[in-house]
């Protein structure tokens, strides 16, 4: 779908990236079409945040949310008791365990889509694909519709696994390339963050208010939606600049760095703390590589043996700042794997029965909706699909997921309507 | 015939009855090389070399007897007495078979998979070992076998146990990455330690129980003074076994499965090599010999026949020969002089292997499949 803005012509992304370049180029964009109005009592709540773990290749519910010990399907591992009374997860999950009491699980997931690319689509987006129209990821939703205008930080912050900087623009599709993720490559701060060293202080202010003249001057007779995000680009990298200490997780008290782990999702979800402390909208962590067609069992003890410990660490480090009640924590994956264990050990793509884990604002803690049946293959209680957990999200961040967003005066609804909020596991 | 293709191509030894005279014109006038001599008759054709192991017939599977356990099998062992053939699976349960008659036990008693097993002769015991991290020990004979004993040894996995049958003490090693001594029958606690950076894969006796080997998933291998824990002496000769996969952000292999030679002077180590896609298993299997002495003289056996996945068992052969068994893309069973590099012989297997035993006679051969049963071929015509 061709980006549009409010004077009717298309966005000219390439140039205007060219022009900034380098780090100002992760922040550009411009305003997008959208029902702004329609959300004016939600943006005037307080402050929301997203923080979103995406286990990428597609987790084992199994080793994870719904353990079946026992039963030919289930693996290994043990079922273990959680600080959620009555609530059991894998034995691979200790730390996590010990944080039950803050997060849900849906165990009754149904994406019915065991390809990577159309799955994470339903996982990032709440819908299966549509020849007609490219819908916008969750992240570049939230950073819509809860990023405070002026905010100094990109509405939506990705740190990857790997990879440089940049951002992503096709991920905000009609709302436009201002709400695309910034990439946070290796959790490294973004690129070109630094004043250049031949600029002094006082030269870099200097430009910047000639720069800031030069726009007023403009703005004064040909205020459009391209100038006004060309400003904003440069007011946001500018902020951005300022916010660098953000990135420099060197700062934090060595025994809190140790809990995280040393390794680079343990570096990355101290990162995302401070980024969400910082007052970030969406943050983003992508922990590789879960496709365990071949040795899931090994693979899953070295995999979420990282990701137990930093991640239980995050979700009690943001409940001991007082940020948990206002930052909703989900944990996603493409699907899940097979219950049957194949001639390599490992599980296959399974679309068909499994769990995702959500927590903090707006969710019950320690709450379950859905069940599996005894082997894990099918839902027996309480199926939902993609669209229920995105009225979920919405619904647990104080948003109206009934609502819509107006591309070229087409509503388009920010969740699917034919499903619902999964209300068991609402506050 | 009796003679793999890569043997007869390096070790055809010549006819004492017809020695070769290579420039002296034959009977037809024409010499050796003449493009247009005549074929030879088959009565003129060289008779089969002696076999490189009398007695054994590599050449093809004899018809095997074959057990059906019913659930994916992981491994399979004989007892001591060759009159039982233990096997295991994805369940928890440990299945005895009576070979004599194929009659199936289920021993129930641990709480997940069961990965390795050690026999205490002289006790006519067993040991079993869990992932849920428990030693169970068993009588091997009776109708309907019970744990005798059972203690909660490891943290995680139990990935590998050993008996040193003269002594009766035992040693395992669990995911929480400690190498254990406990004496048997009685299954007491001697000494613990660590001594590995990541996941301990195998452990073994050597020189009559004075020494402990220990090898991890990056193919380090370590010797330890039985009687006190000490570290002797450690290297990396199976690193080929080893890879971390940056695309996946995960390491892959170990040492999988391993053996050591009668004599106690080579250690073959199992795995997956040459890994390109680890999460799918693209791989190929591949034995390491090294000297347990010094941990770096290393030979690598590597089938070249088009098969990925690990080599899942490696046994040395009284008789001299090596033996590899693996199971990725299909399974593989391979033969192998301990001289050549390449294999004697090549068996396709009907499924993937997981696991391989030797009779402590050498006459049969255990294959445990990913189908759920096991195969014990006669080695011997």
């Amino acid at each position: 779908m061709m980006k549009t803005t409010g004077c009717g012509r298309a966005i000219h992304g390439l140039s205007r990236r060219s022009f900034l370049g380098g780090m100002a180029a992760a922040v550009a964009g411009s305003g997008s079409l959208g029902s702004g109005a329609a959300f004016a009592g939600d943006l005037a709540a307080k402050h929301k945040r997203v923080l979103m773990v995406f286990l990428a290749g597609g987790v084992s519910q199994l080793e994870t949310w719904d353990p079946k010990p026992g039963a030919i399907t289930g693996g290994p591992f043990r079922a273990i008791a959680t600080s959620a009374p009555g609530v059991h997860i894998s034995e691979l999950l200790p730390y996590t365990a010990r944080q039950m009491h803050h997060l849900a699980l849906v165990r009754g997931l149904n994406t019915a889509e065991d390809d990577h690319g159309k799955g994470s689509y339903i996982m990032h987006t709440g819908r299966p694909q549509e020849p007609a129209i490219e819908y916008p990821h969750l992240g570049s939703v939230c950073s819509k519709l809860l990023c405070p205008e002026g905010s100094p930080l990109p509405g939506y912050l990705h740190v990857t696994p790997g990879g440089g900087g940049g951002s992503s623009p096709a991920d905000a599709a009609y709302l436009g390339p201002r709400f695309a993720p910034v990439n946070i490559g290796e959790g490294r701060a973004p690129q070109n963050i630094d004043r250049p060293g031949s600029l002094t202080a006082e030269a870099d202010r200097m430009r910047q208010e000639l720069r800031r003249k030069a726009d007023e001057r403009f703005l004064a007779t040909r205020r459009a939606a391209r100038t006004e995000a060309y400003t904003q680009t440069w007011d946001q990298a500018k902020g951005l600049m300022d916010k660098k200490g953000l990135f420099d997780i060197t700062t934090e008290p060595d025994r809190l760095a140790a809990g995280y782990g040393k390794h680079d999702f343990g570096r990355h979800c101290l990162l995302a703390r401070r980024l969400l402390e910082g007052d970030a909208t969406f943050v983003k962590i992508t922990h590789t590589n879960y496709d365990t067609h071949h040795e899931n069992f090994d693979f899953h003890i070295e995999q979420l043996g990282e990701f137990d410990r930093s991640f239980a660490t995050l979700v009690d480090d943001l409940h001991q700042r007082g940020l948990l009640s206002s930052t909703l924590i989900l944990v996603a994956s493409e699907f899940g794997r097979t219950p049957n264990v194949n001639h390599l050990y490992g599980r296959d793509h399974w679309s068909k029965a499994w769990s995702v884990a959500l927590g903090g604002c707006g969710i019950v803690g320690g709450s379950v909706a859905g069940k599996t049946n005894g082997k894990g293959t099918e839902v027996v209680d309480r199926q939902v699909n993609g669209g229920h957990l995105f009225h979920t999200y919405f619904k647990a961040l104080g948003l109206d997921s009934t609502k819509n967003f107006f591309v070229e005066q087409r509503p388009i609804p920010i969740a699917d309507p034919k499903t619902e909020p999964i209300k068991e596991i609402l506050a | 015939m009796i003679w793999g293709q890569d043997a007869k191509k390096e070790d055809k030894p010549k006819s004492k009855d017809e020695p070769k005279k290579k420039d002296e014109p034959k009977k037809d006038g024409l010499k050796k090389d003449d493009p247009k001599k005549a074929a030879p008759k088959a009565e003129e054709k060289p008779k089969p070399p002696p076999p490189p192991y009398p007695g054994w017939e590599l050449d093809k599977l004899n018809t095997p007897v074959e057990l059906k356990q019913g659930t994916p099998m992981s491994g399979c062992w004989f007892d001591p007495s060759g009159k039982w053939l233990f096997t295991t699976g994805i369940d928890s349960f440990i299945y005895r078979w009576e070979l004599a008659n194929n009659k199936k036990t289920e021993l129930a008693g641990h709480g997940s998979w069961v990965r390795s097993l050690g026999f205490f002769p002289a006790k006519n015991l067993m040991v079993s070992a869990g992932y849920e991290g428990r030693l169970i020990l068993w009588p091997i004979d009776g109708v309907q076998p019970e744990p005798l004993r059972q203690v909660e040894a490891h943290e995680g996995w139990i990935r590998s146990i050993a008996v040193d049958a003269p002594t009766g003490n035992l040693v395992s090693t669990g995911n929480d990455g400690r190498i254990a001594l406990w004496s048997l029958p009685d299954l007491k606690p001697i000494r613990s330690w660590v001594g590995h950076d990541c996941h301990v894969y195998q452990v073994a006796f050597a020189q009559g129980g004075k020494e402990i080997l220990s090898a991890d998933l990056k193919g380090t291998i370590k010797v330890w003074e039985s009687a006190s824990g000490q570290l002797l002496r450690e290297g990396k000769p199976a690193a080929a076994l080893h890879k971390y996969d940056a695309g996946f952000a995960a390491d892959i292999g170990g040492v999988r499965h391993w053996a050591l030679s009668a004599k106690g002077d080579q250690l073959a180590c199992a795995g997956i090599s040459n890994v390109s896609n680890a999460f799918a298993g693209v791989g190929n299997p591949l034995i390491v010999v090294t000297d347990p002495a010094t941990l770096k003289s290393k030979k690598l056996y590597k089938p070249k026949d088009a098969i990925q996945g690990t080599m899942w068992g490696v046994a040395f052969h009284p008789a001299g020969f090596l033996i590899g068994a693996a199971g990725g893309n299909g399974g593989g069973l391979w033969y192998w002089k301990p001289e050549q590099g390449d294999s004697l012989r090549y068996h396709k297997l009907p499924d993937n292997a997981r696991g391989m035993a030797l009779s402590p006679d050498g006459t049969r051969l255990a294959l445990a499949f990913a189908g759920g049963s096991a195969r014990i071929y006669p080695l011997k015509a």
